[in-house]
């Protein structure tokens, strides 16, 4: 009985084992998709997210509309119209679509979050700017957007997270990160329930170590003063 | 006359704050501003630097008119440091940052001589030791004497103080009040709006009472605080006092 049972569990291992294998090296796939598409949305959502609070009219709506417009279609969509709509004109590789689908995609919601953080500083913080002479531009610089910063990590964190998850949609357009490969796996060997299991394990191992990243770098990026003020 | 302003309009909404207040003040004068609630006094200050923008009159500050052009707003910002009731310090910059960055940054001098003047006018108003401390880690009567050094670092010509020591407990008024008597001593123009009596009395050339958006009384400390004209100045000083 016993061995009987721990032969199975030896060939169930075995098989995990296999999956494991043919996985780990795509994983470093699915992390650049992360980093590149993140870093795209952050660099596009902060511009989108400053823009958001212009006083500028045509500048506000244009950015209101963009936020809208993308946070109303699914990811799903974005990529299928990026990678078959602007893809075939502009001959984009499924990496660099799904990059440029992602990053967009999360823009708008990064872009609410860098609008939420620039907004909840207190007023006295850009009078004090202004009436020392800077100039709009410098006021923002050097005095509301490194406060808002630090108040736009964790929600930014949690962006970043989903993110991660999110570029498992790439595989339908034949990207192949983790998800594909998985799905490369069990059409080859059919053991669907093990397969997926993996998958979803080295998810979970790596948003668990983004998690521990985000702590890091919220204490690195820890701003004076931030929470202890009243109001 | 270092400011000018003739019959100043300044409206929020159907609601006018300020109405056609005129106001000369020469340089080195003291002036302190008193009024109830409301009355318009920040609003007034707030317009002499450009904070808010004026629906009539005319500003003049230091031959610079403040109008539409940013340029001469700026260059007005430039001359009048503003000290607020909140202090409103950069809580993400040490003591000694908040009085370099704007210098650097709005003046454009080098870090090296910003620093030199931030620690003389730290040195100034008794806080050299708090250089490297952060804004929250100070007592509010400290937080605003940094303010008051932050605002003199980009040398204007003139201060304007806004209610400074009313957000302050009462044992931290005195140290705020003795580094702007030392200012007045030194010649600065100040327009000073604070219910402090014993400050007006010892370094005020003039005080004028706002009430509704209006100039009601104007005249040298001893003759308004001992003999007001109006019945709203004196029922207000009597209040006060
Ligand atoms: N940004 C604004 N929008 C609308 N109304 C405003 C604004 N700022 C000030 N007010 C109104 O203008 C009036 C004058 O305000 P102001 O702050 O100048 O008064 P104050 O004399 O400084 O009063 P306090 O002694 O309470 O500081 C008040 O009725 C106030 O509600
Ligand atoms: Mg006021």
């Amino acid at each position: 009985m016993l061995i009987l049972e721990s032969g199975w569990l030896a060939d169930q291992l075995k098989i995990l084992w296999q999956i494991l294998l043919y996985l780990l090296p795509v994983m470093p796939v699915t992390i650049e998709l992360t980093l590149l598409s993140f870093g795209l949305a952050i660099l596009v959502g902060v511009f989108v997210g400053i823009a958001r609070i212009s006083h500028h009219p045509i500048i506000e709506k244009s950015s209101k509309a963009y936020v809208d417009i993308l946070r109303g279609v699914p990811l799903l969509v974005q990529i299928f119209f990026i990678y078959f709509g602007l893809g075939k004109v502009l001959h984009l590789s499924s990496f660099v679509a799904g990059v440029f689908a992602i990053g967009i995609g999360y823009s708008a919601y990064l872009a609410e979050t860098v609008r939420a953080g620039i907004q909840s500083i207190p007023k006295g913080q850009y009078e004090a700017a202004l009436s020392l002479g800077m100039s709009r531009a410098q006021m923002m610089r050097h005095i509301i957007l490194p406060q808002s910063l630090r108040l736009v990590v964790p929600p930014m964190a949690n962006d970043f997270i989903a993110c991660l998850k999110d570029t498992s949609l790439v595989s339908v357009i034949g990207m192949r990160e983790l998800t594909r490969a998985g799905r490369e796996f069990y059409s080859q060997f059919f053991v669907d329930f093990q397969t997926w299991l993996v998958v979803g394990l080295l998810y979970l191992v790596m948003t668990l170590g983004l998690s521990r990243l985000v702590v890091w770098v919220e204490k690195k990026f820890k701003v004076h003063g931030l929470g202890e003020r009243g109001g | 006359m270092i400011i000018e302003i003739s019959n100043l309009v300044k409206r929020f909404g159907r609601h006018t704050v300020l109405d056609g207040v005129s106001l000369s003040i020469e340089a080195g004068e003291v002036v302190v501003i008193f009024g109830p609630s409301g009355s318009g006094k920040s609003t007034f200050l707030r317009c002499i630097n450009g904070l808010e923008r004026a629906d009539g009159g005319k500003i003049v500050v230091d031959g610079i008119e403040l109008n539409h052009n940013k340029e001469h707003v700026r260059q007005v910002r430039a001359e009048c440091g503003l000290v607020f009731q909140q202090f409103n310090l950069f809580p993400h910059l040490s003591v000694l940052e908040n009085i370099c960055l704007p210098q650097r940054v709005a003046r454009k001098r080098n870090p090296e001589e910003s620093e030199a003047i931030a620690k003389r006018l730290l040195e100034r108003v008794g806080l050299l030791e708090k250089k490297d401390a952060f804004p929250a880690q100070l007592s509010g009567g400290q937080q605003q004497r940094v303010a008051i050094a932050r605002a003199l670092g980009m040398n204007p010509k003139i201060m304007l103080f806004d209610e400074p020591t009313s957000a302050l407990d009462p044992e931290m008024i005195g140290e705020v009040l003795d580094v702007m008597k030392k200012l007045a001593k030194e010649g600065m123009t100040m327009v000073v709006v604070s219910h402090e009596i014993g400050f007006a009395r010892e370094v005020a050339q003039r005080m004028i009472f706002l009430d509704e958006g209006k100039v009601v009384e104007e005249g040298r400390p001893e003759e308004i605080l001992n003999h007001p004209k109006s019945k709203r100045a004196a029922e207000f000083l009597g209040k006060v006092l």
